[in-house]
């Protein structure tokens, strides 16, 4: 039984692309294309999964969010503020000097930040030793981090991986947010991590693959996960770079990029049709 | 100075120990070298809250911030080099930017590594930790500072870089030594010079100082156990003398020579001389022998304040 309906959950996931868009287009910078990637998984995170307390962000037996591909801070932002962290507008901050929402994720100025991050490679790692003191303290608390796929070609998420399979840490699950792009090209063309799933495997993991826009996919592997003893998992997610919105899908140029107004507009409308078209369902 | 003769590792390994038995959110990582760093001390003595990371040490300083945001008092342990030199930037983004209460135990500093050679003699390390704001730089002269700079550092609840070496060194604090972070100790008045001091090269500014009293020049001596913050009541009032003559077992570049001069030509400028290794690698050989051969010791010093007088 969930939390919340699916259709709920695809709301939100519009919603957070919608406030993320805002904040991007406002600050002329930032990351769409690894936010929309991650979003529905984002919003699974934080609506369903995760044991949080908004009004407590720092509460002891909270289970973690590493965000480890960090420049998808706008999204991780967006599912906080629809949350309940902090207010949907402060969105329009974004990248402002003074605001809580810097570029990358910092754990001290934003409420449900469990990590600051943005280096990539680094966030497993940090999860990792999350993950080891709730095993030393005999705590029930669930570490997720989510890397980016180009992210892999960082060693030490190797490192990490290597250490969390040897310490059998099974509240740890990794998510790789597979969508196949990075700066330079497709993560095949750039330096190719692929076979993904092979490799966690080989490295002591409990692997699922998943699509990861869609919810059904996501419950079941969390479902999964919950069965797993004595290893960490790892979900490789298949997206969509740039996802609910037409012309950035797939495109790479939309890796750290802003739109321009009428860019803008134009993601916009084909969200809010989205939305609409969401809503219609619940009536 | 005491004819005793302890390396800081070892007292390192002890307070740990000395610490753990206290405090049972004290934890100990290492990266493959726990005989050597001496963590294998608290890792025989409480296995539970040790954990090796194996030769992996980017992840080890990773899984040391993760830890230390449950609460944890976390030690970090691996050789100079691959603490501030491999896993810089994860010191710097994943410990110094978030400010996490994580003590790096950084041993086989310098030089007097010895045998080991210019790959394992890390001289640099003092200047890149200084660049991360927040961060706590500590480098005891002799076991007794060690130990309570150990103590000292568990208490803080930010990021702190603690320099050890491998060399027994001889001890120049007395046993009723209390060690206060971020406060220079002057252990020997002078009106000609100061020569400030930091780790093995406190004992070796003494050695200086007694052979310059004998040569009519009086030299006082300024140990900076406390890189950063530093002591700049101190060195200011050090550079009273009207000449200052730095000391350390590290790159003339960056280290404490460079944090005196930094300080004392904004405000009270004065000439300061640096002894330390000059811009180069070093060779493997013993370690005493390292040190004659790059310029660190007493005689060197010495040599620095009579060329400057």
């Amino acid at each position: 039984m969930l939390k919340i309906t699916k259709n709920e959950l695809k709301m939100n996931a519009v919603k957070a692309r919608l406030a993320a868009l805002e904040g991007i287009f406002n600050a002329k910078s930032g990351h769409p294309g690894g936010s929309f990637s991650a979003t529905e998984m984002l919003c699974y995170l934080y609506f369903e999964q995760m044991n949080i307390d908004p009004a407590n962000p720092k509460m002891e037996n909270r289970d973690r969010f590493v965000l480890s591909k960090g420049h998808a801070a706008p999204g991780l932002y967006a599912t906080l503020a629809l949350r309940g962290y902090f207010p949907v507008s402060d969105l329009a901050t974004l990248r402002h000097p003074d605001s809580h929402l810097q570029g990358h994720p910092n754990m001290h100025y934003t409420p449900g930040v469990d990590m600051s991050t943005g280096s990539l490679g680094q966030g497993v790692s940090a999860a990792v030793g999350m993950a080891l003191a709730a095993k030393l303290g005999g705590a029930d608390w669930k570490v997720y981090a989510m890397l980016g796929d180009g992210e892999l070609q960082e060693g030490q998420v190797w490192e990490a991986a290597m250490f969390a399979a040897a310490k059998g840490l099974d509240n740890l699950t990794v998510i790789v947010d597979n969508n196949n792009m990075q700066i330079d090209g497709t993560i095949g063309e750039v330096n190719s991590p692929y076979p993904i799933d092979e490799k966690f495997a080989a490295f002591g993991f409990h692997v699922i693959n998943i699509s990861g826009h869609c919810f059904d996919d996501i419950e079941k592997a969390f479902a999964e996960v919950k069965t797993v003893t004595d290893k960490p998992c790892c979900i490789v997610m298949k997206t969509v770079k740039g996802k609910g919105v037409s012309y950035m899908e797939n495109n790479v140029n939309w890796h750290g990029a802003a739109p321009n107004e009428e860019q803008y507009n134009q993601a916009v409308t084909e969200l809010k049709t989205a939305l609409a078209g969401l809503e219609e369902i619940v009536a | 100075m005491s004819e005793i003769k302890l390396a800081t590792r070892d007292a390192y390994g002890a307070a740990l120990a000395e610490l753990g038995a206290a405090d049972k959110k004290l934890v100990v990582l290492d990266a493959d070298l726990a005989p050597a760093t001496k963590t294998a001390v608290f890792a025989k003595a409480f296995p539970e809250r040790f954990f090796d990371a194996g030769i992996a040490e980017q992840n080890l300083i990773g899984v040391a911030a993760g830890l230390s945001t449950a609460g944890y008092t976390v030690f970090a342990s691996t050789f100079a080099m691959f603490a501030a030199g491999r896993a810089f930037e994860q010191i710097r983004n994943t410990l110094g930017y978030p400010g996490l209460n994580v003590n790096i135990g950084a041993t086989h500093a310098g030089i007097s590594v010895g045998e080991d050679g210019a790959s394992h003699q890390c001289c640099e390390d003092i200047a890149l930790m200084r660049t991360i704001p927040g961060m706590t730089i500590i480098n005891p002269a002799d076991d007794i500072e060690a130990r309570q700079a150990v103590f000292a550092a568990a208490k803080t609840d930010s990021p702190c870089y603690l320099r050890f070496g491998r060399l027994a060194v001889p001890r120049v604090n007395s046993e009723d030594y209390k060690f206060e972070l971020g406060k220079a100790v002057k252990l020997k008045d002078g009106g000609d010079v100061t020569i400030i001091a930091t780790g093995l090269m406190v004992a070796e500014a003494l050695t200086a100082a007694a052979q310059l009293e004998i040569e009519g020049i009086s030299a006082a001596v300024l140990n900076v156990h406390t890189i950063k913050p530093l002591d700049e009541e101190a060195v200011i009032a050090a550079a009273k003398t009207g000449l200052i003559v730095t000391a350390e077992e590290h790159s003339v570049i960056g280290g404490l020579g460079s944090a005196v001069a930094e300080l004392l030509s904004e405000k009270s400028p004065c000439r300061v001389v640096r002894v330390g290794v000059k811009d180069t690698f070093g060779r493997s050989g013993p370690a005493v022998e390292m040190l004659k051969r790059y310029g660190l010791d007493a005689k060197s010093i010495a040599a620095a304040v009579r060329a400057a007088l």
